[in-house]
């Protein structure tokens, strides 16, 4: 019986074996014109990503690394020689012989009107990517006229498809309602929704399944619905929070956040930014701590790791309240 | 080496998925987001539990077998896999041994005999077997419902032997996972937080692997293996342990029989208690040095359920007097007559990788950027080891052979009787974390309190109603909680978490019965018996 034929004695170590192979695709590549530079991107790729890859910065709203595009809010369209119409880059894959004009002025002028129609309805105060994204492509929102007035609680969800009253053009409609806060960790501004659905991917099947949200109605009354609109605690949500961690405006924003700014404390520019590791369950999520003043304010995640892809657990996300506590609040 | 032997990105791509004694969708709900991209793939799904959980409703199949019969349907498993003439025969004879003990050990266990003894459907367990070893790519993973039981590490080595039959281990796709319910409980194992252990999971009585630690810190170690936790609380009882210092620990809440438990500490001469809180343990310490919250007011490392060491790092500064671990630590070793300075957290890891041959590469430098390394990495080119055990398809296999394990079942310590004839489960909620001490503080939308969760059946047969408050006995100890139905439990049945020990002190009645090879106690079956309290029952009823 030779000496691999006995079961490992615990006390031996194993030996060091060979790297593990993992498996590689290997990605042929194919040749496309970009703004006038004939470049080779991997086949497979979308026009986001080889614009990205020529370092140009494709505006995205709906878009985010870790979901499924989908092709709602028309930011990133660019221009297809041979297309009748504007192209989405975040879903549109390469093929052999495109050619893409990303900044001519049918798609900036697309681009600055889907952000002019959305400043209009919606308050964009606290996405500062978006008010980037204006003055980039000079949206004057202000040209369909004056806001229009807001709706009451529950109005906007109260409306039914096809039932609707048309403007009379005299202000500009407007999504604006009172904030939902129904608990005691996020809160839901829908004034602030631009209806980009990355809540609902993200609640739904593209991270966390749990489905308790989703667009409701139609037209200029669609919105993010809860099943008849119930609260969230009556709602199947299960508060992972990561609808708040992909919203681009902070129409979802942490109840922390959302009181610190109610009463004028919230200072970014104060804030720190830390990685760490969550010191719950041992599947090791990384977590952006948040700090203000040596007090954490909320906890993100990134987007480019693979335990947790941009995603965590209630735990994770709400769970750190206990170390501010016995720090004096100052 | 003790580890998961995948990577969670295999398990996307995974054709058959086993979470056995396994609740991940509550409590390991990142893990399961990627067990939901196998799933929505069309990967099948088993989830082998006694309650139907939240991660059950995702199975194709759940096998809701009695507690503390997971012996006797693995090898049912394998006996149908071997009838099939489903096994790898290749794999089975090039780099396992022990088969043939095993193959005959195995043929008992029938469909039929497995259906009687787990009271799972034969079918099920049928599937189960096909779909896992005809799976080009197969995870099995488990959880504390295979560990916290009085025969812990036969129940991993009766899995084990599933992985081993069909080759699902060592390569890229399959393997076989615990996943680990803390934080940091695959790094303190592999830092030789445990008995036997030295740093990199050496193991303490070999001398060749001792003599580097002796000649690092220039001394001569015991030769012998320490307690583990239960042990410890053996050896209070025999007064030969008469001194504790407790590190990041509760265990006046989290250890099984706490009558027991407490009397042991109280009994304690010294009791030195180092924590983040001022938990139960540590009001009952002669001293307690309050420590910052080692994953954000701290530097360091943490090693996750894919052997991924991650750095954790200060975003905050501990509340005043309050220090980190690595300074109560060297200070303490100064007063004792040990001075080792004023280490830093890097300065430690340095030390790590000087005497852990698997951490050797994994400098500070290279765990900042990217994502963290895993484990075995050997030096700095080394990239980590995605998968484990990819010697096992060498040819010949490099090293020892895999060795099939003998198993049979032991039922759980705490009988059943007519006196106590109901059968405790305990287990984890989503929004909670074992004593609460973390967890019960932000204000949680779905915390509800510690519950009795009964079957609809028994709630009948009891005459109890929903929030019904109702005494649970135990042969060690007695509690109240309201009622909860869940029509995920079956008749025989009953579930408590021990998230509010405050409130109810569930751990009063669990059984400290522990397996002697891991020292874990068995949290997950404790007979009990249900009674009504009229009194609070009357209170409740409608007006």
């Amino acid at each position: 019986m030779s000496d691999n034929l006995k079961a490992p004695d615990p006390l031996v170590p194993v030996p060091q074996g060979p790297v593990p192979v993992l498996p590689t695709g290997s990605r042929k590549s194919v040749e496309i014109t970009i703004d006038g530079a004939t470049v080779a991107v991997p086949e497979g790729a979308t026009l986001l990503e080889a614009g990205r890859m020529q370092g140009i910065d494709t505006p995205t709203l709906c878009f985010l690394e870790n979901l499924t595009p989908v092709n709602v809010c028309r930011i990133c369209v660019v221009e297809l020689e041979g297309s009748r119409t504007l192209v989405p880059a975040c879903s549109r894959k390469v093929e052999a012989g495109m050619v893409i004009h990303t900044d001519s002025e049918r798609v900036r002028h697309s681009r600055r009107l889907v952000l002019e129609l959305l400043a209009s309805s919606v308050d964009v105060s606290t996405a500062p990517q978006f008010q980037d994204y204006m003055s980039r492509y000079e949206a004057e929102p202000s040209r369909f006229g004056p806001p229009g007035p807001p709706a009451a609680a529950g109005e906007r969800d109260s409306a039914r498809p096809g039932h609707h009253h048309a403007p009379d053009g005299s202000t500009a409609s407007r999504v604006a309602q009172p904030v939902k806060i129904d608990n005691e960790l996020y809160v839901r501004d829908y004034s602030k929704c631009i209806l980009c659905y990355k809540c609902v991917e993200a609640c739904g099947v593209d991270a966390q399944n749990t489905f308790a949200i989703a667009v409701a109605g139609r037209g200029f009354g669609a919105r993010i619905a809860t099943e008849y609109d119930v609260t969230l605690p009556d709602s199947a949500c299960v508060y992972c929070g990561n609808c708040i961690g992909v919203c681009p405006t902070g129409a979802l924003m942490f109840k922390s956040e959302h009181d610190m700014r109610a009463a004028g404390t919230w200072d970014e520019s104060a804030q720190s930014q830390t990685d760490t590791i969550c010191p719950y369950c041992g599947v090791g999520c990384t977590l952006t701590v948040h700090a203000q003043h040596d007090l954490i304010v909320k906890v993100t995640s990134p987007l480019d790791q693979d335990v947790a892809n941009g995603h965590l657990c209630i735990k994770g996300r709400f769970g750190w309240e206990w170390v501010n506590q016995d720090k004096d609040r100052d | 080496m003790g580890g998961g032997t995948s990577s969670y990105r295999e398990m996307e791509e995974a054709d058959t998925v086993v979470l056995w004694g396994s609740n991940a969708r509550e409590t390991h709900p990142i893990y399961f987001h990627h067990v939901l991209k196998a799933v929505n793939r069309g990967a099948k799904l088993f989830v082998v539990d006694p309650r139907r959980t939240t991660s059950a409703d995702w199975a194709d199949t759940w096998l809701g077998l009695d507690v503390g019969t997971d012996i006797v349907l693995a090898n049912a498993v394998a006996r149908e896999i071997l009838a099939a003439g489903l096994e790898d025969r290749e794999f089975i004879e090039n780099a396992t041994s022990g088969f043939e003990e095993f193959h005959a050990h195995v043929e008992p266990y029938t469909l039929e005999h497995a259906a009687e003894v787990c009271r799972v459907a034969p079918e099920s367990i049928r599937r189960l077997a096909h779909e896992f070893a005809t799976a080009r790519n197969a995870q099995l993973c488990w959880t504390l419902g295979i560990t916290e039981h009085h025969n812990s590490v036969d129940n991993v080595l009766s899995l084990i032997n599933l992985g081993l039959l069909t080759g699902h281990v060592g390569r890229y796709g399959s393997g076989l996972n615990p996943l680990r319910g803390q934080n940091n409980v695959q790094g303190g194992g592999d830092m030789g937080a445990l008995p036997d252990r030295l740093v990199g999971f050496q193991h303490l009585e070999n001398d060749e692997l001792r003599r580097p630690f002796d000649e690092a810190w220039g001394i001569t170690m015991p030769a012998r293996r320490g307690w583990h936790l239960s042990g410890m609380f053996d050896a209070m009882e025999r007064g030969e342990l008469t001194s504790l210092y407790v590190i990041g620990e509760n265990p006046a809440n989290s250890e099984s029989d706490q009558h027991r438990t407490r009397r042991l500490l109280e009994g304690l001469e010294t009791l030195v208690v180092q924590d983040m809180i001022l938990t139960q343990t540590a009001e009952l310490a002669d001293v307690v040095f309050p420590a910052a919250a080692g994953w954000v007011e701290s530097e360091g490392t943490v090693t996750n359920s894919e052997r991924r060491v991650q750095r954790v790092r200060r975003a905050v500064a501990p509340p005043d007097g309050v220090r980190d671990d690595l300074v109560i630590l060297s200070d303490l070793a100064k007063r004792m007559g040990c001075d080792i300075g004023e280490p830093v957290a890097e300065a430690i890891w340095n030390e790590v990788r000087a005497l852990s041959p698997m951490h050797r590469g994994m400098s500070y430098a290279r765990l900042e950027t990217g994502q963290g390394l895993q484990w075995p990495c050997y030096d700095e080119e080394h990239p980590g080891e995605q998968y484990l055990h990819g010697r096992l398809w060498m040819r010949p296999v490099l090293g020892p052979l895999a060795p099939f394990s003998v198993c049979t079942n032991r039922m759980p310590v705490d009988k059943l009787t007519e006196e106590f004839p109901i059968r405790l489960t305990t287990g984890r909620r989503l929004d909670s974390y074992n004593t609460g001490v973390q967890s019960g503080v932000y204000p949680s939308p779905l915390r509800r309190g510690e519950t009795l969760d009964i079957s609809p059946d028994d709630a009948r047969a009891y005459g109890l109603v929903e929030g019904e408050p109702v005494r649970v006995t135990s042969r060690r100890g007695s509690v109240v909680a309201p009622v909860r139905i869940d029509d995920g439990l079956r008749a025989g049945l009953v579930f408590m978490t021990m998230h509010f020990p405050d409130d109810v002190a569930v751990n009063e009645l669990t059984i400290d019965a522990v397996d002697p090879m891991s020292g874990t106690s068995e949290f997950k079956a404790t007979a009990v018996r249900i009674e009504k309290i009229a009194v609070a029952a009357e209170a409740l009823s409608p007006v």
